[in-house]
């Protein structure tokens, strides 16, 4: 955004802001720490409001810079939400594939990001936790669903095709992952790297189109402190 | 243990070190000596008898010199046995030495003159110290340890305590400031272990809530409707029916129109805080008393407001009585947690309600202000340093000061619950500042500096540990909750400025550092720990916990003992300016002035003269170096 410079690398290099939605506790920090830092932290002490991380995504033909926003996914945060995916080019809507209220409450992120956030956004539909579940069941395509004590091998909730079909449905991209062990964690970003539009990608100067509005919009949030907030929510509930 | 109070005179007067005036005038020159002596020769004693000749008959103070002489007398003569026994041992050949003993025992007050001819005899001096140099020979001295640890009041201390060579005493002194409680380390030990959770099929469920019963302390919130918000201990399962009673005792007094405040039952001391639709239950088994947990019950009470905004919570209850709260506070209970655990470890910050500042030259200080005022931008409303929980510098506009219980808050959020830090990277946190603002939310910006240059990731670490703490967070609070990249362009050039006018290096320098040990701050003490107060600044400085109370155990006995100092400082309704106490194991004296408050400890071997020299050293001191250990001020705009 305002601060996004061209990195001084041979291939173009441009920004993208890229945001992370989902329930509470279904490992949005610990997929980002995963991307970031390579590395997982058990029982992780939940986000207060949102964090800001950067990390290069290398591609073949140029290189990516992603500035992350990790949001809480606490319901008291959700009002702030607005502020972290506007000009977003780029939405991470994360659930917990052992529980099943967390694909409910990505499905709610989706149609207000379909609804409010900027019109090309890419957004990907993650499924975490994957190594919670039984490996031999993860592809079965079967919905049976609540499996309960199963032995400690399955704990998932929401099948993997279920979450597809939706992903499809909707025209997101879909990924299950581990955070813990790091798979599919990678692919996410590069995935999402190669699917924003090259149109509105920024370069070091601004460019064309769509993007060039988005930076003037930041531009004037930055000097006019109080321009589009519009009314504050002082409530967080 | 005998205390012993003296609100009247005392040699300690507060009105003196106004007008520069060392306290202890009268006792000044011997005081003096009897320090010098310390340093030079071992023995502290010699100036005790002619300081007690010097008041004899003049000052009702006299009692509280000798605290066991007048108080303590009875079970000194039933314990006297032990005492004889020894002392006959040293009779054999010492006949001098244990007259003194005697003397100083036992009948100093009873019979003056003999106290009087003892300190004028000249010899006293030397016989003491081939007591001090006979004892080891002895090869008792490990019995006497115990025996005088646990059972000889606190005079027999004071006598035997010099009988080894000056490096024996000291360490024997470090081991003996508490006593040993087996039982209570073994209980602090697991205090802050998680409990288990209890089985479906509740066959664990005893063993469970015997472990919560062990716990030493407890805090509960609840609705005014009785519903469970949090527990720093136990899951809703096992606490429900304690809710329900605790629910049932409040509202009981509620009904007679007679807040219930608090109450004791058997060890554990209740304290209730009734705040609006919130009823907060402190539990303690520390000897804390019902102020310093109200205080405590307070801060725990504006981490909710924190959280949600008073109107907004208000708001709930009045919609809905039965609202249950721990929906909107979901994912804090981190942070009330590691408040909890904070108070439980002890905290001098909640204590004494001040903040502690990171020791720089105030000329380093104002280097660093002066970059903060310069890369100031409009949105800026607060902007602080901080080197773990410790102040580097504050910038905020000339008609808002900070309030220390929310800095606190946000301390505790730093660098106790492990959230933020552990994120990595930068931060946007929504917080209510109660004390600044209950009725709405600032935005703070976070990001963690690595002092050891930007080469190596921000490390992780443990959640709610006492870690290293070498770390250096800069804080940028606005009202604009649009403003992160405002802050964060402001932090950028910050950052690069305290870089190039070296103060980065000088943080660095100062937080490797650590605090001062007490031998730094006064030179040969005997005073092992003490916190200063300055009740102007609303800050406090206290030594090194290093390296006599660095277990977590050690630390907690000093807490408590410091709360106990301070409860009896601010007794109501007549509140000692000093307090002077011993122990079997320690000295402690308490200072209140109206520019500020002093708790020191040493050794029970220590004289009350030294006490008085070391606690006008440390003001002297704090005095001379308020520019260094205070941010006095700091920068305005």
């Amino acid at each position: 955004m305002a601060d996004s410079t061209g990195a001084q690398a041979p291939k173009p290099s441009s920004s993208v802001k890229l945001v992370l939605l989902g329930e509470a506790a279904v490992g949005k920090s610990s997929l980002v720490m995963r991307f970031v830092n390579n590395d997982f932290q058990e029982n992780k002490e939940p986000t207060i409001g949102a964090a800001f991380l950067t990390q290069k995504c290398n591609l073949p033909t140029r290189t990516i810079k992603f500035e992350i926003w990790d949001t809480a996914g606490q319901e008291r945060f959700a009002s702030l939400a607005p502020m972290y995916y506007r000009n977003a080019q780029a939405a991470l809507v994360v659930y917990d594939i052992t529980k099943a209220s967390s694909l409910t409450k990505a499905q709610h992120w989706v149609a207000e990001l379909q609804r409010q956030a900027s019109p090309g956004i890419v957004i990907a539909l993650v499924g975490n936790k994957f190594d919670l579940a039984n490996p031999s069941s993860s592809s079965a395509a079967e919905g049976e669903g609540e499996e309960g004590e199963e032995g400690e091998g399955d704990a998932r909730k929401i099948p993997a095709a279920t979450a597809k079909a939706y992903a499809d449905e909707e025209a997101l991209l879909f990924f299950e992952t581990s955070a813990k062990t790091g798979m599919n964690v990678a692919e996410v970003f590069t995935a999402i790297a190669n699917a924003i539009p090259e149109t509105s990608l920024k370069g070091p100067r601004g460019a064309a189109g769509q993007s060039g509005r988005q930076q003037e919009e930041s531009r004037v949030n930055l000097t006019g402190p109080r321009d589009n907030v519009g009314a504050k929510e002082g409530c967080a509930c | 243990m005998s205390a012993s109070k003296d609100s009247e005179a005392e040699p300690l007067r507060p009105e003196d070190t106004l007008t520069d005036t060392p306290i202890a005038t009268e006792d000044q020159d011997e005081a003096i000596s009897g320090e010098a002596s310390g340093e030079i020769t071992p023995p502290p004693l010699p100036p005790r008898p002619r300081m007690t000749v010097a008041h004899r008959g003049s000052r009702s103070s006299l009692r509280s010199l000798r605290p066991s002489t007048g108080t303590g007398r009875p079970p000194l003569q039933g314990k006297a046995t032990t005492a004889l026994s020894l002392g006959d041992v040293h009779t054999l050949s010492h006949g001098a030495t244990l007259h003194e003993v005697h003397s100083s025992a036992a009948s100093r007050q009873a019979s003056a003159t003999a106290g009087y001819n003892v300190s004028r005899s000249g010899s006293d001096i030397d016989d003491t110290a081939s007591l001090r140099s006979f004892a080891p020979a002895l090869e008792v001295s490990a019995d006497l340890e115990s025996i005088l640890g646990e059972v000889i009041p606190d005079r027999e201390g004071l006598a035997w305590k010099p009988t080894a060579s000056p490096s024996d005493s000291e360490k024997r002194a470090e081991a003996a400031i508490f006593s040993d409680d087996e039982v209570f380390e073994r209980t602090f030990a697991h205090e802050f272990d998680e409990l288990e959770q209890i089985k479906e099929d509740g066959s664990n469920e005893l063993s469970v809530l015997s472990e919560w019963k062990s716990k030493l302390k407890h805090f509960l919130i609840l609705s005014s409707a009785g519903k469970p918000i949090w527990s720093r201990h136990g899951d809703d399962r096992l606490i429900t029916n304690y809710i329900g009673v605790v629910q049932t005792i409040i509202s009981f007094y509620q009904g007679a129109k007679d807040m219930l405040k608090g109450f004791t039952a058997g060890e554990s001391r209740f304290v209730v805080l009734s705040k609006g639709p919130l009823n907060l239950v402190a539990i303690s088994r520390l000897g804390e008393s019902d102020s310093q947990l109200r205080t405590q019950l307070e801060s725990l009470y504006m981490q909710i407001l924190s959280t949600l905004t008073l109107p907004s919570m208000e708001k709930m209850f009045s919609n809905r009585p039965s609202t249950d709260l721990r929906r909107p506070l979901q994912g804090t209970e981190t942070l009330l947690s590691a408040l909890a655990d904070g108070f439980t470890r002890g905290s001098p910050s909640t204590l004494l309600s001040a903040l502690e500042c990171l020791k720089m030259r105030k000329s380093h200080r104002q280097v660093v202000n002066n970059t903060l005022l310069s890369k100031r931008r409009p949105g800026l409303l607060y902007g602080l340093i901080v080197a773990s929980g410790r102040l580097v510098s504050v910038v905020r506009p000339k008609k808002h000061s900070l309030h220390p219980g929310d800095l606190h808050l946000i301390f505790n959020m730093l660098f106790e619950a492990g959230s933020v830090k552990a994120g990595g990277g930068e931060n946007w946190i929504p917080l209510c500042l109660p004390g600044f603002n209950n009725t709405g939310y600032l935005y703070m910006y976070v990001s963690f500096l690595n002092l050891d240059k930007a080469s190596k990731e921000v490390t992780e670490r443990p959640s709610t540990s006492d870690g290293p703490g070498d770390e250096v967070a800069i804080l940028l609070i606005s009202a604009d909750r649009e403003s992160f990249y405002e802050m964060r362009e402001m932090r950028n050039e910050l950052v690069e400025q305290l870089e190039k006018n070296g103060s980065i290096r000088i943080i660095r320098i100062a937080v490797k550092q650590g605090r001062s040990s007490c031998a730094d701050i006064v030179p040969g003490t005997l005073i092992k720990h003490f916190l200063y107060k300055s009740r102007g600044n609303v800050q406090f400085i206290m030594p090194s916990y290093e390296p006599h109370f660095s277990t977590l155990i050690a630390k907690r006995r000093l807490h408590t003992l410091y709360a106990h100092l301070n409860s009896t400082l601010h007794a109501r309704p007549t509140a000692p300016k000093i307090h002077h106490e011993t122990s079997t194991t320690y000295t402690a004296i308490a200072w209140s002035t109206p520019l500020f408050e002093l708790y020191a400890i040493a050794p029970s071997s220590t004289p009350r003269t030294a006490m008085a020299v070391a606690a006008n050293a440390i003001v002297t001191y704090v005095r001379r170096n308020e520019d260094r250990v205070f941010i006095i001020g700091g920068a305005v705009f």
